[in-house]
Parts: C-alpha cells; structure tokens; sequence
C-alpha cells in the first residue's frame, strides 16, 4: 500500500500502459518535457522519449483527429486536452468521428482511444477554464465516460480506459490532482461499476468527481445529527451502474444526486429520470439535484463559490428529505 | 512516368468502372431504388484512379461525401459498395452508413466522410500511424476545393509538416463548393499556393489529365516513403453534375459546363489508347462491356439482398456493448 496524489495517478496508470503495450502514446498540447499544463505527464516525456509523449500545436481538432485516424489504424492514443473546455474546438472530431465510426462502418472497426479532460471548478480560471461538460459526452452513443474522484480510482479506471477498444472520454477534475490518497491495489477497475464510498442507512446520495468529496464532508456532519448517508459515486458514468444506485435507492428510499455542472440539462437529471422510471415505488419523497447554478462560472472567489455546490448545499438538501 | 500498357487498360477500366458505377447510381436514385443523398464523382475519374494507380492495398485513403470514386479507385468491392447505397444488410456498413460512410479497413479505405474538411485530421493520425510503426504506407487525403476554407484544412497540413508524416493532400478543385463557385468561396485560384505556408511541395495538375495526375502522385509518394513528409496536390477539374442528386446545378454557366464537357477525362483517355495504339475500337468496346457487366453485377447482388434485421441497430456501437431494443 502506497500513498499518491490523484495526478500521479493519472500518470501512473499511463506509465503501465505504455511499459506494457508500444502502440500506447500520448498526444497534446504541452505534454513533453513540459510535462503538461498541470503536469499530469511530467517525466514521461525522459522515460518514453518524443515519438511517444508528443507535443502537439495547440489545436484541438487535429489532436482528436489524430488520435481517431490512429486509433483507427492500431495505435492506442491517449490524448489530452489542457482542459475540457476545449473540447469545444474539437468537438466534430469526437462526436461525428470517434463516437461514430466504428457504427458507420457497420462495426469493423475499433476506436480504441482515451481523451483526458481537465474539468471542474474551484482555481479561479473563471467561465472558459471550469466546466463540467459531462453531459455534453454521455449525449452521445459511442463514447463512454468516466470520472474518477480519489486516487485509487483514478488509477484503475485509467488502465481500464486504455484497455477500452472503445473512445473513453476520461474526466478529472483539477481541484483533486495534489489529493492524497491510499492505493491499494495496482489493478483495473471495470467500467461501469459504481463504488459506494460511504455506507448509510437513510439516504442515499449519488455524487460525481469532486462532489464526491463534498457529500463525505457534509455526511460527517449529517451523522453528528443523526442521519446516516450512503454515498454512491458511480465513478463511469457511461456505462452507469444502475444496479448499485437502486439497491442503495430500495435501502434509503431517499435520493439527492450532486454533480458539479450546471443543473439545467446535466447528467443528474439522467440519472434522476432513470431512477424514476425503473424504481418509483421505491421512493418516498422527490429525487433532489444539486448542480452548479445555471451561470457561466464567474471569476471572484467570492462568486464561483457562490456558483459551485459545497456541503452546506447538500446537508440544507438532506435536511429538507428528512 | 513508369506506365505500360496492362496498367494503362487497368487504370481505363477504373475510371471507366467509377464512371459506370455513378451513373447506374444516378439512375437507381432518380427511380428511387437509392434512398438517402447520393453525390455524384461524374467528371472527376482521372484524380481517384490516377492517385491510387500508385498505392498498395496496405496504404490509406480517407475520403469525402463524394467518395464512390475513391473506394472504386483504392480496390472497394462494387456489390458491398451498390448493396450499402441500398441500405441492404449486405453492404459494406451492413446498412448502418449508407454512401457518405463507405470504408474498408482491410484495404485501408478509412471511411468517405459526410463532415466537409473531416477527413483531413483523421489522415493525419492515419499517417503517424505508418510513421510510428515504421512502415513505408502512405496516406492519401482527399478533399475538397471548399474544405480548404475549414480549420481542419489548416491544423492538419501544419501538423503533417512539422511531424513528417507520409500523406499526400490530393485537393480535387471542382470549382464549386456545393453552389459557390471557388472565385466567390476563396481568394485565391490556386489552392496548391496554400502549400507554402506549411512549407510543403504545393503542385497544381490538369485533374482531368489521369497521367498527369499519376506522375504528381508518384512523384509525391516516393517523397512520402523516403520520409521526406507531405505534398499538397491540387487537380483541376469538375463536377459535372449538381452537389448531389436532386441539385440541378442552375448557379453553373453553361459556357463553362460546355468548355469542361469537352475536357471529360474518359473520352481523353480513350483517344490517347486508340492514338496510341493501346487498344483498338473493337478491344475498347470489350473492356467497355466487361465493367458494364461488373455493375449490372453489383446492381443485383443488392438487389437480391436483405434489409438489415432491425435489432441489428443497436449493435456495433461499442465493442461490448448492445444498446436497448425498441419492443413495436
């Protein structure tokens, strides 16, 4: 057992994956001796040498289009945008290419390649360097994304995502990169398997990302009153978990679901709705979402925190269900 | 220029086989045995056949909306190829693509492409593909006159340079993109000029010239394979029919259709194989018939084809994953 931040999880599972497999490289802008923006590739750079840590142009497009035409032709790229909000610029690329060849082309193809995306809020980067744009990946047939919120899962979730013969759109939040962690196995974890990070009895909060950290902190809280929280981070949220979220739901029969974007069409609604539809009998009271507020993130650190959902949002939410 | 006569009749029978295979397409649609949007290569043969006459069947193409003439050219199978425009379980997508989404991997045919501009950033990693595996394949990019005026144009002949990677950009300038023409849609006459701000050869070609076309190529790829990096090749040439099936191409002079009538790469060719004794009339008429039956071929193998099974429309999204099924 060893102690690693999230970002030399990232990193470590990047680094096992290229040890093991040639084909494995890493794509964007800054990634070299640099070592990235955050500098989640520092040192890969001296290890694995210019033809597999490359520094691109900043241009987002042809990052993606690279990595979809090599993908597509046996190479597993992993490509990295310096942050999600930039995937804007690319976005043809990921969502009419990468998403869809292996479809068009009736299934003769493999697309085995990992973009990383800095999300989140929280550094004061203001509206175009905080997003959470999940929503705007689990819209579309054909990727799979997934957001790990600790180290160890970072980890596993990134050999699992290289593995993937399928576009995995790998989300991490830059507030968690220098957050310690326990790793307690080197191993993958599958996709589609949700973690419960918090046993409870009484009501069930499913969180993503960041959020996670957040609903274990207004939970501590909770207990002190008496109300006890089981928090579900579904850890992919394509291809989501939907076993153990309703078994948790048939438990509490209470749910609230906390993510990081806005709430006005985020993927809690989906899972709202999911819930809803396939256990509503199992409730007892309305499912409850906590999003950002629908504003672009403003810049004072007076306002984004404002903006941005805390504990405090969440144990208000707890108490209104109980 | 290295050409005998056998590659010569071969690189015929492709334009000629492009040429048959547009029309029959042209007719299936207007009866409306073709569903969907079908644009036409008509008048555009020689680039397709004169680039790949170079390539080996490991080498790889991406193409455009207008890519039945590519995926002929690079060896595509004519009945997986009339069976998809069908929508037939048969084709080449087994239905799922239709004709802007024709590929064969297993001959490097990396997909036509509907997104204008599209097919040049996925070149791009094609090419470092061969570069990365330290193989001598080369990719070819086909494109547009009008995709040039994308981001894509530009973020991928940048890259390609400054990485070497072994792709040639075949530009088919066909004066029009969609409706307007290239004097209202860019600055410039010659797209090749674009070259230089990527520091790569930049060559403009008779596009109706299918040897001139071949030696540009040749010439490219040799470059390519020695990894010396990127060409961009721009050949002149034009559509002789609307942006597709249905447009009737009012915005185009007839004085300037009638000048590029006369201009039509397939009866060049056959005069420069009658003149030049490649052939006789009467041989002509045979290599004529043969790809005739070729079509008439393909055309009932997706005739006599199923529809897709309709569970199969949620399958190959992923590797190992099945979407649900809609119970009617």
């Amino acid at each position: 057992m060893k102690k690693m931040t999230y970002a030399e999880a990232i990193r470590e599972g990047m680094r096992i994956k290229m040890q093991q497999d040639k084909k494995v490289y890493i794509l964007g802008e800054d990634v070299g001796a640099f070592g990235g923006c955050f500098g989640v590739t520092s040192g890969l750079f001296e290890e694995f040498g210019e033809d597999r840590v490359r520094d691109t142009p900043i241009s987002e497009g042809v990052i993606i289009g690279c990595a979809v035409g090599s993908a597509a032709t046996g190479l597993r790229p992993i490509a990295e945008l310096m942050f999600v909000d930039f995937l804007t610029v690319g976005m043809d690329q990921l969502v009419n290419q990468a998403a869809k060849m292996r479809y068009m082309f009736g299934g003769k193809i493999n697309m085995p390649m990992v973009v990383r995306l800095p999300a989140g809020a929280g550094v004061q980067a203001a509206a175009q360097h905080s997003q959470s744009l999940e929503a705007w990946l689990t819209h579309i047939p054909g990727l799979k994304v997934v957001y790990p919120s600790t180290p160890q899962d970072a980890l596993g979730l990134m050999l699992t995502s290289i593995e993937d013969d399928n576009p995995v759109m790998y989300m991490e939040h830059k507030a968690l990169y220098a957050m310690e962690g326990e790793i307690e196995e080197v191993k993958p974890i599958p996709l589609g398997v949700a973690d419960v990070k918090r046993e409870g009895k009484d009501i069930t909060i499913v969180a993503t990302g960041k959020m996670v950290h957040e609903t274990l902190a207004a939970s501590e809280m909770l207990i002190k009153e008496g109300i006890d929280v089981e928090v579900v981070d579904p850890r992919t949220l394509f291809p989501l978990d939907k076993k153990t979220i309703f078994e948790s739901v048939k438990k509490t029969h209470k749910v609230v679901i906390v993510t990081e974007e806005h709430k006005r069409g985020g993927y809690g609604g989906e899972i709202s709705a999911i819930i809803s539809e396939e256990i509503f009998d199992e409730l007892d009271a309305p499912v409850v979402r906590i999003g950002a507020l629908d504003t672009p993130i403003p810049f004072s650190p007076v306002l984004e925190d404002y903006v941005i959902p805390n504990y405090i949002d969440i144990v208000k939410a707890v108490k209104s269900l109980v | 220029m290295s050409l005998d006569k056998g590659k010569i009749i071969e690189m015929y029978k492709t334009m000629k086989r492009i040429r048959e295979f547009e029309v029959k397409a042209q007719n299936l649609f207007a009866e409306g045995s073709i569903p969907g949007f079908v644009h036409l290569y008509i008048g555009e043969e020689a680039v397709a056949t004169g680039v790949c006459a170079n390539l080996n069947e490991d080498d790889y193409i991406t193409s455009t909306h207008r890519g039945h003439g590519h995926i002929i050219a690079k060896g595509g199978d004519l009945r997986y190829m009339m069976a998809e425009l069908y929508g037939k379980s048969t084709g080449y997508c087994k239905g799922k693509g239709g004709s802007m989404h024709i590929a064969d991997a297993t001959k490097g045919i990396l997909g036509a492409n509907g997104i204008v501009g599209a097919g040049h950033n996925i070149a791009t990693g094609a090419g470092l593909s061969a570069k990365y595996k330290g193989t001598q394949q080369v990719c070819i990019c086909f494109f547009g006159d009008a995709s040039t005026n994308q981001g894509t144009f530009h973020e991928s002949l940048n890259l390609a340079s400054i990485w070497k990677l072994p792709i040639i950009f075949v530009c088919e300038n066909n004066l029009y993109g969609i409706s307007m023409s290239q004097s209202r849609h860019q600055a410039i006459k010659d797209i090749s000029d674009r070259a230089v701000a990527y520091n790569m050869p930049g060559i403009a070609v008779d596009g109706n010239d299918v040897f001139a076309v071949y030696e540009a190529a040749e010439e490219a790829i040799k470059r390519a394979r020695n990894g010396q990096g990127p060409t961009l090749i721009e050949c002149k040439t034009y559509r002789h029919r609307g942006h597709f099936e249905g447009d009737a191409g009012a915005y185009k002079p007839t004085e300037e259709q009638k000048e590029w009538l006369e201009k039509d790469p397939i009866p060049r060719i056959e005069k420069f194989m009658i003149e030049n004794k490649i052939v006789i009339e009467k041989e002509l008429e045979d290599l004529r018939n043969e790809v005739k039956g070729q079509i008439e071929e393909a055309i009932e193998f997706a005739n006599n084809s199923p529809y897709p099974e309709l569970e199969t429309a949620v399958n190959d999204i992923y590797s190992d994953i099945v979407e649900e099924v809609r119970v009617r």
